[in-house]
């Protein structure tokens, strides 16, 4: 066992600090560490996105990252998507709505690839959705279930800012 | 009764448990001092444990214990047969089945041999290679075809050669077809391994607690109950002292409902001998090896026709690749065997298969589970005769349907439930005629690709036909019991995987007890919920498990009725459940909540009747007399890009028969994902073993799944024919996407290659549709 080292994150908008060998991956200490076990892990090789989470608001793959590498940074898992517990977000609403998902194991890691993406591109096409989407892998639904929530989740969120 | 959301595409109840990360998985489970196992797995396809040593590992701190096959002591078992050969005459099987941890030899690369247990996964996976094993390698048997040969070494030596079965079929007599055919084709067919790769890797937790002497196991398997009755009785534990809890399940397709695998059996002994937790979570290199897979197989397929296109007869002898081990008997070369003719009248029927053992993976149903190659080698043989025969390859095809008067339709051989296998119902010719408007066929052939090809662009249209058993047996059975708050639960014994059985099956009790689905809450793959069941395969959940809670829940609507007319004093005729009460039919003020019902029915005070039975609950069973045939078209169009023999699909069509639909929002997002494992298996997915056995591209950057970019929309259309042979009229649907797909790709890629290549195999790529049209054009 290896010398620990003091980390301290923002996770979900709650400051956390414990002390972990640097060798822990994000996603464990997330899963095993906070006991934030949505974020899922598919393939420990960074391939499938499944365990996309954001840093400081960017989705970023925590199978492959450090733990230590993000001291002092901000983590968003799909336990915080929703800034209001009680009320989903609009893309948990649309990939509900649209059957975006079904074994439900990858869902976090598009959910936190979405999120982003539609934050800067409000109103995407089919073919920009099917591109950002191309780095995660689900092997349930095809994906055209999932294209279609996030172009709904697009349209719902551009109706919240606008109203 | 009324049917108000069965047929519905009712929102899944357990969506937002999933979609806020608070569904559990198996490596979501974290108990107090809880350990993590790693194993010591072969690197070697083939060799002889000469000795094995773990002192160095056993000394690194944080290490618990370290056990090899040795340590296990009786415990040690080869793993049981799940399923026995079928009674076919003549029929030749030599089980042989997998090891806890291997002992004397290992058989393929990822054979567990040593179990590691640490306080963590981290330093539990740094001892694990600081073991030593001392192996002698062995020739590996890597080639189906080279496995039978004398030279070849054996890889079970107590049997003469690695044959694991041979099996021989026969429907009429194909001599008379091969006599009176004018034309005969014949071809040899390979396809070729592919991988499950469900995304979450397999996983299980054993607890064992000494105070309580229980054990509780959380496993990703698709079997939760079979799972506890095996473990129990290797466990030397009555199955009352077993939880068997398959939670939420990140995919399964197949792979899952193998058993035993040789961690799920070690787990739960080091958890009771050493007192404490243990996990183990399989990562995904060890998925690769260590996991089920099918696919491998080669056919000498022969063809007899009459000069209008009639098919007398098919002739087809066959490799099966078992892999090293063959827990699962003859499954799947049985159904390859049973799916080959497909939705055609063909009277001669000759097959034969030999499955052999061979240095690689074990081989166990994947989503499919031997359909695809059936299908594949039927196809085919209808293109290549209909283009020797200049008939349309739509024509060939609709000449050959089984008409709707012929059902029950007998194909006469055995199937995979041991039942002959007999069509329940079938009406091929609209779900044919559909899928053809639908992607316009006519206009297609006639103007579009004609058009398409003088600017110079390689486009083709695939237009192939399925049947797929599914819905067999042995039974499922329910528990439907409504509660004092008027909220209805039912428990199941199957596992679920993603199928939204939660939903589904919420709609059939809502619509017996006249609540909402979101009334309903379902417990599946929890064994002390349910005690019985078999489990989530072969297409079988929403049939035999949704039968079964269909009688349980109509069982409760009896009680219901019993004792509201009891309370209301009305005829029970006269009554009607609806938004959950039971009320006057005409005169609704007279009515009762059905939570008031059931608290009225286990009453603190007073009496419940002599001969009755408390509260409002019901178990019930139901066991199909044979499995229920679904049956569908899939046709695309695509186009192929001469200069780097990428096919991009341009249309996909899918018109699908699965009889009565229960939730067709979920029955339409399991026909997308099939085709999309279709897809990849055609075209993107392959394992490539080399010659000694090792898997070279064992990882998500080297073996392709499909993506978004390259999965296209799927269009779906459907023909209802329900099912003779259940209550709800249904057939299963889980596979029927991916079957058929291999063949698709096949005949539209040779369509826009103007048939300058012929296809004979899968899966393919671009690199290898370039090497047959490279071969093409140097062939004189």
């Amino acid at each position: 066992m290896s010398e620990l080292y003091p980390v301290a994150v923002t996770v979900n908008g709650i400051q956390v600090a414990r002390e972990i060998e640097p060798r822990m991956l994000l996603s464990d200490f997330l899963r095993h560490e906070l006991n934030l076990t949505g974020t899922h892990v598919g393939c420990e090789h960074g391939s499938c996105g499944a365990c996309t989470v954001l840093l400081d608001g960017e989705a970023v793959r925590s199978c492959i990252l450090f733990a230590v590498q993000v001291d002092g940074q901000s983590v968003t898992t799909v336990e915080g998507l929703s800034a209001d517990p009680n009320r989903l977000h609009p893309l948990q609403v649309a990939f509900q709505e649209k059957h975006g998902l079904q074994c439900g194991y990858c869902t976090p890691g598009f959910l936190l690839t979405l999120a982003p993406f539609l934050a800067e591109n409000p109103a995407p096409s089919e073919a920009e959705v099917r591109e950002v989407l191309s780095g995660n892998i689900c092997r349930c639904t095809g994906y055209q279930n999932i294209v279609d929530a996030a172009l709904l989740a697009a349209e719902m969120l551009r109706s919240e800012k606008g109203g | 009764m009324a049917t108000r959301y069965f047929g519905q595409p009712i929102k899944r109840n357990e969506d937002p448990r999933l979609l806020t990360g608070q569904a559990t998985f198996t490596d979501d489970v974290h108990l107090p001092g809880m350990l993590h196992v790693a194993f010591v797995r072969s690197q070697v396809a083939h060799g002889r444990i000469r000795s094995i040593d773990t002192t160095a590992a056993q000394a690194m701190p944080g290490v618990v214990a370290v056990y090899t096959a040795a340590d296990l002591g009786a415990y040690w078992q080869p793993g049981p047969l799940l399923v026995p050969p079928p009674p076919i005459q003549d029929l030749v099987f030599n089980p042989r089945t997998q090891v806890p941890l291997a002992r004397d030899k290992v058989r393929h690369v990822g054979e567990p041999i040593v179990a590691v247990v640490a306080t963590s996964r981290y330093i539990a996976e740094d001892a694990a290679e600081q073991v030593f094993v001392d192996l002698e390698m062995l020739p590996a048997v890597v080639d189906l075809e080279q496995a039978l040969t004398p030279a070849a070494p054996l890889i079970h030596e107590d049997l003469a050669q690695n044959l694991n079965a041979h099996v021989i079929q026969r429907k009429g007599d194909y001599a008379q077809a091969r006599a009176q055919a004018a034309v005969i084709v014949k071809r040899r067919f390979l396809y070729d391994r592919g991988t499950a790769a469900a995304m979450e890797n397999r996983g299980v937790v054993a607890d064992w607690d000494a105070r309580n002497q229980q054990m509780t196991i959380w496993d990703t398997t698709q079997a939760p109950v079979f799972i506890r009755n095996g473990l129990a009785a290797m466990l030397g534990l009555s199955e009352k002292q077993v939880r068997v809890i398959a939670p939420f399940i990140g995919g399964g397709f197949g792979p899952k409902i193998m058993m035993f695998y040789p961690e799920e059996v070690v787990l739960p002994w080091i958890s009771m001998r050493l007192g404490r937790p243990v996990k183990w979570i399989e990562d995904r290199l060890e998925n690769f090896y260590a996991t089920t897979q099918e696919r491998g197989q080669i056919h000498w397929a022969e063809m007899a026709l009459t000069q209008d296109g009639r098919v007398l007869g098919v002739h087809d002898t066959f490799l099966h690749d078992a892999g090293a081990y063959a827990p699962y008997g003859l499954t799947v070369a049985l159904n390859s065997q049973c799916t080959l003719l497909g939705q055609y009248d063909v009277p001669h029927y000759y097959t034969e298969f030999k499955s052999v053992f061979t240095n690689k993976p074990i081989v166990t149903p994947y989503r499919g589970a031997g359909r695809q190659h059936g299908v594949f080698v039927m196809e085919r043989l209808l293109d290549i005769a209909a283009r020797e025969l200049s008939i349309d390859r739509v024509e060939i095809r609709k000449r050959n349907l089984i008409s709707p008067d012929k059902f029950p339709y007998s194909n006469d051989i055995i199937y995979q439930d041991f039942k002959p296998l007999v069509y329940d119902s079938g009406n091929y010719l609209p779900a044919l005629e559909k899928a053809c408007a639908l992607i316009d066929y006519e206009k297609f052939v006639q103007e579009e690709q004609p058009r398409l090809r003088a600017e110079g662009k390689a486009v083709g249209l695939g237009l192939v036909t399925y049947v797929e058993g599914t819905g067999i047996g042995p039974y499922e059975g329910a528990k439907v019991t409504v509660e004092a708050s008027g909220r209805v639960s039912v428990a199941t014994g199957i596992g679920t995987q993603g199928q939204g059985h939660f939903t589904s099956f919420a709609q059939i009790v809502a619509d017996q007890l006249g609540v909402t689905p979101d009334k309903v809450r379902l417990v599946t793959g929890d064994t002390t919920e349910f005690y019985w069941g078999a489990g989530t395969f072969a297409s079988r959940g929403a049939v035999v498990a949704g039968n079964a809670i269909n009688a349980a829940a109509l069982a409760v609507r009896k009680k219901v009725l019993k004792k509201a007319s009891d309370e209301l004093e009305v005829d029970e005729d006269d009554l009607e459940l609806v938004d959950g009460t039971v009320r006057v039919k005409g005169s609704p003020q007279t009515a009762i909540k059905l939570g008031e019902l059931a608290q009225r029915a286990n009453p603190m005070r007073g009496a419940v009747k002599p001969g009755t039975e408390p509260g409002l609950e019901a178990t019930d069973y139901f066991g199909p007399e044979r499995g229920a045939t679904a049956s569908g078209v899939h046709a695309m169009i695509v186009e192929v890009d001469r200069a780097t023999m990428m096919v991009e699909i341009k249309r996909y069509v899918v018109v699908h028969d699965c009889g009565s639909v229960i939730n067709p929002m979920i029955l339409e997002g399991q026909i997308h994902g099939g085709v999309a494992q279709g897809i990849g298996n055609a075209f993107y997915e392959q394992l490539v073993f080399d010659e000694n056995g090792q898997l070279l591209n064992a990882s998500f950057m080297d073996y392709l799944l499909p993506t978004t970019d390259t999965v296209p929309r799927i269009e779906t259309d459907h023909v209802e024919t329900p099912s003779p042979l259940n209550p709800l009229g249904i057939k299963g649907a889980g596979e029927a996407g991916a079957i058929p797909v291999g063949p698709l790709f096949a005949q539209a890629i040779e369509d826009a290659l103007n048939n300058e290549i012929e296809i004979l195999e899968i899966p393919l790529s671009p690199s290898r549709l370039y090497e047959l049209v490279s071969a093409a054009e140097k062939a004189p």
